[in-house]
């Protein structure tokens, strides 16, 4: 996020899009409605789902599935047709703004309205609300970013952010929602194929240099590597021999499962470390026992970039050790001798080489947790970023045309299915699924369809269908539900024994190379 | 900037900006005003009148939650009247409903004949759920009160244990309204207020349903915001004491928001989650998985030595001779196939410590950059 959680209750708009934000981050989500009920803020909502917030929209807009990009830039459209941008922000602190302008042209509510299905006047309606707003916040989530073009979706928030000047400003940002708890640490810390932590570039030479002095060694690879969704295929042909995964579930919550399983069987070495022997672990040659977070110390990065303490509160089962004790164990064996005190050890390192968080320390964390980036000892974090300038200096604008979803319904699979998440269960569901009241509270996997499309297919409410794309099927239970709209059916991704990405795309994205979890086309028939 | 103005409480002489409370100057110089119902963040109600002060030229005391300061203004905290209020007041909460901690009474008189009537009702022998834990009970021995005063009222609701994870027990409940400002104003679920009117209030939801059929998502601010035993975690109802349970605090494990939690960990088990309160981002505030989704940190299920796959069958191992399968493997592959051949798939569930180590495992040590984790999915 660019701004804080807390800072949402400053704003004046709130524009959320892709977030089921009451379930999916339940207590950020207080801050959206209290805003709103409260404060005098005004919700936009645009979500084709009629999730919860929609109680608390001002305006809410039904958008086709993987049509983002249209919308946005209509708004765009409408605001600088109407004069209403942010002339003095858009001249000092941006840049390419005449090759925007232009693309946006013939993005006219018209236009919007036939390949959205955004009523032109709601379209307006919202520009001009978000533009006039002193301050207004984006939240966006993965219902934004899991799209074969979720790159341009997210570029296309910035865009309609910086023409309006709602950055850098208490109450304002484009603020993604990190749906697992520690993904802006894992992105912070070099879990990425092109960087090292801090977002410090492998093919950077100095930045290397810098790296093989600070662990004393030499050659540091400078080429990016794989992405997951890159190594899976490679797998598959044969090029990649070996994977070591650490506490992820990817035969569960990749895209196309049926042809990842295939991948993950070709592979000549697969350790997998894990607190549960998941679905994936069930694969692998050796299988490591790691501890869970009551067991460890260390800390998480939060979505607001705050970076948090965690701390023991019981001993692990067994064996089970640190994931990075036992990480270090298998280098010191490999030979490179890897050693460290406790999580403080690796910490005090990991901030000598990671300029963001080269301020932070444990004793500064002991209370409340820090905002990177933190250079030096005596900063105070940054809650806000983009104050003065952006990372890059002036702010970029990015003509972004719409290019339709990789997947179109036809005769044979008529209705688009998109994935999501509930409130009860947690990604894979292997730590969820452990407590019987929220199992109670949500059981199975459900197929969530509109009245109308229920009607249509002469299908009741609790019946078993089977739900088919052209990669795989599964069955779940029919949930007729008015928060559907019609034409799109939705399923949670958290079961495995009927798990959504049996049906989804692999389609990336080909710049973040996202998977298109949201959108693809299916078909309903009665289960036999 | 308003001008700075002053006040005088309890003879000592203070600032404060217009706008603040009588409640809000003295908690700032640590002044201790009880309180029963007023929640921060909320709009105070005023409802439970236990926080009432002496304020100087007032015809009534006047309760310090809602009282704004006053230029010039003298309060006494704990004037005699102040203090006879408070009795009466804690005497009427505890003459009503089933509070049973040893507070009711000094001489015993019905005591047992009380205590049996509750342990019906509770299905337990054991005294209060939150004895020790309790701001009635606190309150009660600060001001040297028991029930005994009034006779006791009858309670009017049976207890609802219906959902996995709250119990719901009205004979406890002394209306101070905190869950339904908790509930209405903290987290904006909306699915309790009060219902009924008069010597009939019950706390419900809508259409005086259970809760699990209700609009209810079981995010139990509620139950923390309870000051009494009227709403207790399920689990935690009579097993997690106090005295026996201590607290550890962290961050949440589930989703980016990294809300700060205590652990209760009892006999070396994590056997209860609360927020930790006044303190960012969540100020107490969880959700359903970071408050009741816990049980999977002591599953069975959970992997405790090492395996080995040998014949498509999993053996347990000696993490010897496991590490050093891992290693003379990757080793050999590393060798035959060059770095790039290996993959780590590091994870945004493990912390930053751990990724780091793992980025630097893929680096330095495998000599490839294919590290990735599964955020994109
Ligand atoms: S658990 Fe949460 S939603 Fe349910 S009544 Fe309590 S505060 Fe409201
Ligand atoms: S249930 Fe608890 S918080 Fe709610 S009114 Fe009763 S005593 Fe107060
Ligand atoms: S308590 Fe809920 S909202 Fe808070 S971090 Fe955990 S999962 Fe997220
Ligand atoms: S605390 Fe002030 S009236 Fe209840």
């Amino acid at each position: 996020m660019t701004n804080t959680i807390g800072d949402i209750e400053d704003a004046d708009v709130i524009l959320v899009t892709g977030s089921n934000t009451t379930e999916n981050h339940p207590v950020l989500s207080r801050h959206i409605k209290r805003a709103v009920s409260f404060k005098g803020a005004k919700l936009i909502l645009v979500d084709p789902r009629r999730i919860k917030l929609a109680r608390f929209a001002h305006l809410w807009l039904r958008q086709n599935l993987g049509t983002d990009v249209v919308w946005i830039n209509g708004m765009m459209r409408v605001i600088i047709s109407e004069d209403l941008y942010d002339q003095s922000f858009v001249e000092t602190r941006t840049e390419g703004f005449d090759e925007m302008k232009k693309m946006v042209e013939k993005f006219t509510p018209e236009f919007v309205e036939e390949i959205t299905g955004i009523p032109a006047a709601d379209l307006v309606a919202a520009a001009r609300l978000y533009a006039g707003a002193g301050a207004a916040s984006i939240l966006y989530c993965m219902g934004i970013t899991q799209h074969s073009h979720g790159t341009d979706n997210v570029k296309s928030l910035a865009n309609l952010a910086m023409l309006c000047g709602h950055m850098g400003i208490p109450g304002g940002g484009v603020n993604p929602l990190r749906g697992q708890n520690n993904v802006q640490g894992a992105c912070d810390m070099g879990g990425l194929p092109n960087v090292y932590s801090g977002y410090q570039a492998v093919s950077d030479l100095a930045i290397a240099k810098k790296m093989e002095e600070a662990w004393g060694v030499t050659d540091l690879p400078t080429q990016p590597g794989l992405t997951v969704t890159q190594m899976v295929p490679k797998a598959h042909e044969g090029e990649f021999k070996a994977l070591y995964i650490i506490g992820e579930n990817p035969l569960v919550s990749d895209p196309d499962l049926n042809h990842a399983e295939q991948s993950l069987k070709h592979l000549d070495f697969l350790v997998v470390q894990d607190i549960f022997l998941t679905e994936t672990a069930e694969l692998a040659d050796v299988v490591l026992p790691a501890k869970s977070f009551a067991e460890k110390d260390g800390t998480f990065s939060n979505t607001e970039r705050r970076v948090q303490r965690i701390r023991k509160a019981v001993d692990p089962p067994g064996q089970a050790k640190d994931d990075w004790e036992i990480l270090c164990e298998v280098a010191t064996r490999m030979g490179f001798e890897m050693h460290y005190e406790d999580s403080e050890a690796i910490f005090n390192e990991l901030a000598r080489v990671t300029p963001s968080y080269a301020g932070i320390s444990y004793e500064r964390i002991e209370q409340d947790g820090l905002h990177w980036p933190c250079p030096t000892p005596g900063h105070p974090g940054t809650p806000i970023l983009h104050r003065e300038q952006f990372t890059r200096g002036k702010g970029l604008f990015h003509a972004i045309d719409y290019i339709p979803p990789a997947e179109q319904t036809d005769d044979d699979y008529p209705l688009y299915l998109t994935t999501g998440r509930v409130l009860y269960h947690y990604h894979t569901g292997t730590m969820t699924m452990k407590t019987d009241g929220l199992n109670e509270r949500v059981p199975e996997c459900f197929v969530e369809i509109s009245p109308k499309d229920a009607a249509l297919y002469e299908l009741e409410n609790g019946e078993r269908v089977e739900i088919a794309s052209r990669r795989g099927k599964i069955q779940a239970r029919i949930q007729v539900s008015d928060k559907a709209v019609s034409g799109t059916v939705f399923i949670p991704f958290h079961f495995a024994g009927a798990a959504a990405n049996r049906l989804t795309n692999a389609q990336l994205d080909p710049v973040s190379k996202i998977p298109e979890y949201k959108v693809c086309a299916v078909r309903l028939s009665r289960a036999a | 900037m308003a001008a700075e103005q002053r006040m005088v409480i309890n003879g000592n002489d203070f600032s404060f900006t217009p706008g603040e409370t009588i409640l809000d100057v003295a908690r700032r110089r640590d002044i201790d005003i009880p309180t029963l119902c007023h929640l921060k963040d909320a709009v105070p109600t005023g409802a439970c009148r236990i926080c009432v002060v002496d304020v100087q030229g007032a015809r009534n005391l006047l309760p310090a939650c809602v009282t704004p300061a006053a230029e010039n203004m003298i309060v006494l905290t704990e004037s005699p009247a102040v203090v006879r209020a408070r009795r009466l007041i804690l005497q009427l909460l505890l003459s009503s409903g089933n509070h049973n901690c040893a507070v009711r009474g000094s001489d015993g008189q019905d005591w047992t004949s009380f205590q049996l009537a509750v342990r019906s009702d509770d299905g337990s022998g054991e005294l209060c759920p939150v004895w020790g834990d309790c701001r009635l009970q606190g309150l009660a021995y600060r001001y040297q009160v028991t029930g005994e005063r009034f006779s006791a009222t009858e309670t009017a609701y049976p207890m609802e244990t219906v959902n996995p994870f709250i119990v719901r027990d009205f004979s406890r409940c002394i209306q101070c309204g905190r869950c339904v400002q908790a509930c209405n104003e903290i987290q904006v679920n909306n699915a309790i207020h009060v219902g009924y009117r008069g010597a009939k209030a019950k706390i419900i939801a809508a259409g005086d349903r259970p809760l699990k059929d209700s609009d209810c998502v079981f995010c139990g601010e509620c139950v923390q915001a309870c000051p009494v035993g009227a709403l207790v975690e399920k689990d935690a109802r009579y097993k997690v004491r106090p005295w026996t349970a201590q607290k550890v605090r962290t961050t949440c494990s589930y989703c980016g928001v990294g809300c700060q939690m205590y652990l209760h960990v009892q006999d070396e088990k994590v056997v209860k989650v609360s927020g930790v309160e006044d303190r960012t981002p969540n100020f107490g505030s969880l959700c359903v998985k970071g408050r009741f989704g816990f049980d999977f940190i002591h599953a069975p299920q959970r992997l405790t030595v090492p395996l080995i796959k040998e014949n498509g069958q999993f053996r347990e191992a000696q993490w010897e001779e496991a590490l050093d399968l891992v290693a003379q493997r990757l080793g050999s592959i590393k060798q035959s196939h060059g770095p790039d051949a290996i993959g780590v798939l590091t994870s945004a569930r493990i912390t930053n410590e751990e990724n780091y180590i793992a980025n630097k495992f893929a680096r330095a040590v495998l000599k490839t950059n294919n590290i990735d984790h599964c955020a994109r999915l």
